[in-house]
């Protein structure tokens, strides 16, 4: 475990949105910094000292990756970030297949960028199926296995959910997958360094990691391809032929080095770092629950990662909290903190009526949170939901024992 | 988003927040808004028998510039007739907080409020609406 910790400018909130992105160890900023200047190299140039340099750099980066996923070097693809892997691993094999299968299977609560990158493939004529998840947040695996057909050519699911940190049973996944015989593609930018993962023991196809998720830089990331059984893709970017021709592009030698040295502290401190989590998480949800009645966890408590609570805070709106706790950095489900005022389709998605999913707020909790973090969080988000709720008329109506469902509201 | 002071001061120190007898004679209250909006107001006023409002009081289930905005109407309502009050434009209330093109609905609500709260006490004490224009005329 690090004894490094986050400064904090006066008046600057305590951070507790780690599922957004997690600050850049210093460690790792440290092994980047001489591949600006003094070994600036072009990893991709065989003629020289300074190529070799940085292609020695990138590689052993590439390792660092592949070890922490139980993978070959030889499987990773540097990508820009999750987003574009998970935009590569699901359309480069669609396309690549088309000829013989058009079905994809993928899950209600993904990350946007793998539902719209689904939606784009329906509109050029691919059948995708979006599974429902049930009130913990967890697909059923019968309804999975139902519906993965001959014609499936991926089946994307996410590790570990952005909002409310469960994690789907990947094991179980991939082994319906492979005696289907569909590619299994996994999201983990949620997941990796959080949770143990092993590409052959799960029988992982593809799977999207992100850099700035696990203590590594913004701007990278990767994607695992299995080489056997071969998964081919299409690419979306063509050019040199870098990356076993999946994605073309001088490689970013200092974010290449950055995000193996992510990798390597994560897998070596995972452990130990989980269970310090898994601790503060605990913490925090029963001081809270101990300040506050009313009060509701999201998502399966136990299959869920140790750094990550999403709680509904009954008859007191998100967005009004969030500005309550505002000595916090979080995160709200409310409508009011998205441009379409639309609540989190995730929490729909469990089954959360709209008003609950309302009055949600995410706390990520990280390598450098402390547990002074998390004591000062307790009484600060009590005295603001208490301070909303003497404001709040839906208080007032449970208190008296009114059911706000029987009320006829105006809806808009 | 950030905030104008003016939001984050009605916010802190919310005026008026409260209830009274929503059976008493003299109260009027509007209850508009819906829990799976985000956002409900409850707004009552207090009416002498002048027709001035003499006592305003708010709860408010939303962020917080529609606690804000609710904050704001129950001190501009305080004192005013009852279609002076009717009278306060939602475009009053968002300039007022300089509240942002998409927290203009928080203030729309606020506006439906007073109008809602008026309407109660107007036909609690047997004014219809067209009565009441005329009282004013
Ligand atoms: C589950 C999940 N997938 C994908 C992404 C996108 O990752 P990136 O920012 O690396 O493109 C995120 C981050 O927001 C995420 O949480
Ligand atoms: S109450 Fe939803 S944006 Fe103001």
């Amino acid at each position: 475990m690090t004894n490094i910790t986050l400064a904090r400018a006066p008046g600057q909130p305590i951070y507790l949105d780690y599922q957004a992105t997690t600050p850049c160890d210093p460690r790792v900023v440290e092994k980047m910094i001489p591949y600006f200047f003094e070994k600036f190299g072009n990893p991709h140039s065989r003629n020289h000292r300074y190529g070799w340099e940085a292609e020695e750099a990138v590689e052993i980066g590439r390792e660092q990756v592949a070890d922490i996923i139980g993978a070959d070097a030889k499987e990773i693809i540097f990508t820009s970030g999750a987003t574009e892997s998970n935009n590569l691993a699901i359309k480069g094999v669609a396309h690549f297949y088309k000829d013989k299968k058009d079905h994809i299977v993928t899950v209600v609560t993904e990350h946007k960028c793998v539902l719209d990158t689904c939606r784009h493939l329906e509109q050029e004529g691919f059948r995708v199926t979006y599974l429902p998840v049930q009130t913990n947040g967890l697909i059923d695996l019968a309804e999975l296995e139902a519906v993965v057909t001959d014609k499936t050519a991926i089946v994307s699911v996410m590790a570990v959910n952005n909002e409310i940190g469960v994690i789907q049973p990947l094991a179980e996944i991939g082994a319906i997958c492979r005696k289907k015989g569909a590619f299994f593609h996994t999201d983990c930018a949620q997941a990796v360094g959080k949770i143990p993962l092993d590409v052959n023991a799960m029988n992982i196809d593809l799977m999207s990691i992100s850099g700035h998720k696990l203590y590594g830089p913004k701007g990278i990331g990767a994607l695992y391809v299995r080489r056997r059984p071969r998964v081919r893709l299409v690419p979306m970017i063509n050019g040199g032929g870098q990356e076993r021709g999946m994605r073309s592009g001088t490689l970013a030698t200092p974010l290449c080095v950055g995000l193996g040295e992510a990798c390597r502290l994560a897998k070596a401190e995972m452990g130990a770092e989980g269970e310090r989590l898994h601790m503060l998480r605990d913490r925090l949800l029963n001081g809270l629950k101990a300040r506050l009645p009313e009060i509701y966890v999201n998502g399966d408590l136990e299959q869920r990662i140790p750094g990550n609570i999403n709680i509904s805070f009954a008859f007191v709106e998100g967005e009004g909290l969030m500005m309550g706790v505002k000595d916090l950095a979080v995160s709200s489900g409310s409508a009011c903190t998205s441009a379409s005022l639309e609540p989190s389709y995730v929490l729909r998605a469990l089954g959360l009526d709209a008003e609950m999913a309302h009055t949600s707020l995410r706390f990520g909790l990280g390598r450098f949170t402390t547990e002074a973090d998390i004591d000062y969080a307790i009484g600060h988000v009590a005295e603001a939901v208490e301070h909303l709720r003497a404001m709040s008329p839906l208080w007032d109506m449970h208190l008296e024992g009114v059911d706000i469902k029987s009320i006829q509201w105006a809806e808009h | 988003m950030a905030y104008s002071e003016k939001v984050v001061d009605h916010y802190e120190h919310p005026r008026n927040v409260g209830s009274m007898d929503k059976d008493s004679g003299d109260v009027g209250t509007g209850l508009v808004g819906a829990p799976a909006c985000g956002d409900v107001m409850k707004l009552q006023i207090k009416v002498s028998p002048e027709g001035i409002i003499e006592d305003a009081k708010f709860k408010t289930f939303g962020c917080g510039s529609a606690i804000a905005s609710s904050s704001l109407v129950t001190e501009w309502v305080k004192g005013k007739t009852l279609d002076e009050a009717a009278a306060i434009k939602n475009t009053d209330i968002a300039h007022e907080l300089a509240l942002p093109p998409v927290k203009i609905h928080c203030s729309v609500l606020a506006e439906d409020a007073i109008k809602a709260a008026i309407a109660d006490y107007r036909k609690k004490s047997g004014q219809g609406e067209d009565e009441a224009e005329q009282a004013a005329g």
